[in-house]
């Protein structure tokens, strides 16, 4: 069969293909087209220069990064301990492992309104000082007058929510790292931290790169948990291209916006994948 | 300093280092449950102690909540609605990307590295944007604020991980047993139905049931793609701004149901499907 091993890798890759040139290369399409547009029906920059002179878009734009900024490192930081704990683990390695992985499929917007539980005036934070004796009546956190409190509550329902997908990619990396060099490691002596430093962390480099890709990327489209507790109070990208589209019913504009994360997105990506390179060959 | 001291600090800083290994599991392990246990007491508590102050750490099992959430009009109809876009996006998300994951881990081809470039592509989108040029594209097909629509933007989201995951449960199953099957008198269509389908079944099961989980979380695409048929987790966006405490904290229970059990029924699988996928 050996003209049907040429042709059939095609046909089975056709449908894949064809989905994804109608329903991502071409709304890509559509939409760049859309943010480029102008109302005499050229080609202009007025989108994005309406975007951006908007005043909400420096801060939209700080918050995001700053969100980003706060979240992935810390997120990256927990995933590798918990998978290196987990790595190590004899019994109730299963449950342990279970535990950790639920936020995984738990939406942001149900992350928001897990931690709006614990941040609303007669929430369960309140009641927790109240009942320690901090404070006599419940306050009111999620205010324009705390807007530390705001950001603290959507980076901690964020990192509570999507350190997951980083630890299961982890674990799965740690997986593939050949027992041997740890082995060989012990007999020469070297210290658990060294074998991280030495062994564990540049093995897992293609792991931590898709990880971080994939995060980071997802960082920037944060909404419904800055949606769920913030509101109106901690504008961010994604929210605002929704209001462009929905409050403002602006379209071209909420696609000038769409193009703004996506090239913040790409810029991203780019750097992780460079400051992460996998040496060719180097892989496992 | 005698041996035998040096060798009894040796064990108290390997025994405190064991308490500290140990306490740390617990509190990560508490840092993700205690949060989900507040929702569920706010779930199960009536609408009065929702609202009142300071909260009982010990739902009080009153339905009160819930019953106002299935009594709030429309709730159930998005609530089918997410069930029904979420079924669509599992079922064509497995159909049109496995044959792909097939593709990648049993053929070389030329255009293959151009095809797998496509599909990582999708994931570095911000793909819940594409809603917006799909929106006035379903307009005119007729799609628009329909649940088939949503699905296919759901399917677009789901498809990349579809591929990539089957394409790891397939790497996984030695190509000596299909040449085997072959040589016995299969075809490669009954090798495949007969040798590999079945082993492979549990885990397209599994990447299914992700397929599933990535529809019934998404919240962008539904919210700017539903109007009328909105789906739970769009229904409840809007509602935010408006809605009584009581019901978005029973909105969010139901949401984090099914994630309970989803994650319980793929765990075996969760690792295995990232673990190839990653290269």
């Amino acid at each position: 069969m050996p003209m049907n091993a040429r042709i059939l890798p095609y046909v089975l890759i056709l449908p894949v293909t064809l989905f994804l040139c109608l329903f991502f290369l071409y709304p890509f399409v559509l939409v760049s087209q859309q943010a480029f547009g102008s109302s005499d029906g050229g080609w202009s920059l007025d989108n994005f220069r309406e975007v951006v002179n908007y005043w909400k878009f420096p801060i939209s734009l700080k918050n995001t990064l700053l969100l980003a900024a706060a979240v992935v490192p810390i997120q990256l930081a927990l995933a590798l301990l918990m998978a290196t704990m987990v790595s190590k683990m004899g019994k109730g390695r299963d449950m342990v492992l279970y535990i950790w992985t639920i936020p995984l499929g738990i939406s942001d917007l149900a992350a928001g309104i897990i931690w709006l539980a614990i941040f609303e005036q007669s929430g369960f934070l309140n009641s927790m000082l109240s009942g320690i004796g901090v404070i006599d009546r419940p306050m009111n956190l999620l205010t324009y007058q705390n807007p530390w409190i705001v950001f603290l509550a959507i980076a901690l329902a964020e990192i509570w929510r999507a350190t997951a997908i980083m630890l299961v990619i982890l674990v799965a990396g740690i997986g593939l790292i050949p027992k041997e060099y740890y082995e060989a490691a012990d007999v020469f002596g070297a210290s658990k931290w060294k074998q991280f430093t030495r062994i564990t962390f540049p093995m897992l480099r293609p792991s931590l790169q898709t990880a971080l890709v994939l995060r980071v990327i997802l960082a920037f489209e944060i909404f419904a948990v800055v949606a769920a507790l913030g509101g109106t109070l901690f504008p961010v990208l994604m929210g605002e291209t929704y209001a462009y589209q929905f409050d403002l019913l602006n379209s071209g504009a909420a696609a000038a916006m769409a193009l703004i994360i996506l090239g913040i997105s790409i810029g991203f990506t780019l750097i992780i994948l460079r400051i992460l390179r996998v040496p060719k060959g180097a892989s496992i | 300093m005698t041996d035998a001291t040096a060798l009894d600090v040796s064990t108290d800083t390997r025994k405190s280092g064991r308490i500290l290994y140990v306490a740390s599991v617990v509190f990560l392990c508490a840092w993700v449950i205690v949060p989900i246990y507040f929702l569920l007491i706010n779930t199960l508590s009536s609408p009065d102690a929702v609202n009142s102050f300071p909260k009982s750490f010990i739902p009080e099992f009153d339905f009160g909540s819930l019953q106002f959430f299935a009594g709030f009009a429309g709730m159930l109809t998005a609530l089918k609605n997410s069930v029904i876009v979420a079924l669509m996006t599992m079922v064509m998300s497995i159909l049109i990307g496995a044959p792909a994951g097939y593709a990648l881990s049993r053929f070389d081809f030329p255009g293959k590295g151009l095809f797998r470039l496509l599909i990582l592509l999708t994931r570095a989108f911000p793909l819940p944007l594409l809603a917006l040029p799909l929106a006035v594209m379903f307009i005119q097909t007729g799609l628009d604020d329909t649940v088939f629509g949503l699905a296919l933007v759901h399917t677009t989201l789901a498809i990349p991980f579809a591929v990539l995951i089957t394409f790891s449960l397939f790497s996984g199953i030695p190509i000596e047993l299909e040449e085997a099957a072959w040589t016995l008198g299969c075809t490669r269509l009954t090798a495949f139905t007969k040798v590999v389908l079945p082993l492979i079944l549990p885990g397209i099961t599994a990447s299914a049931i992700f397929a599933f989980v990535i529809s019934w979380n998404e919240v962008f695409a539904a919210a700017v793609l539903t109007i009328e048929n909105r789906t739970l987790t769009a229904f409840l966006l809007q509602n935010l701004d408006t809605s009584p405490l009581h019901l978005k904290f029973a909105g969010g229970f139901i949401l984090v149901v099914p994630a309970l059990i989803f994650i319980f029924a793929v765990r075996k699988y969760l690792f295995a499907m990232w673990g190839i996928a990653n290269r």
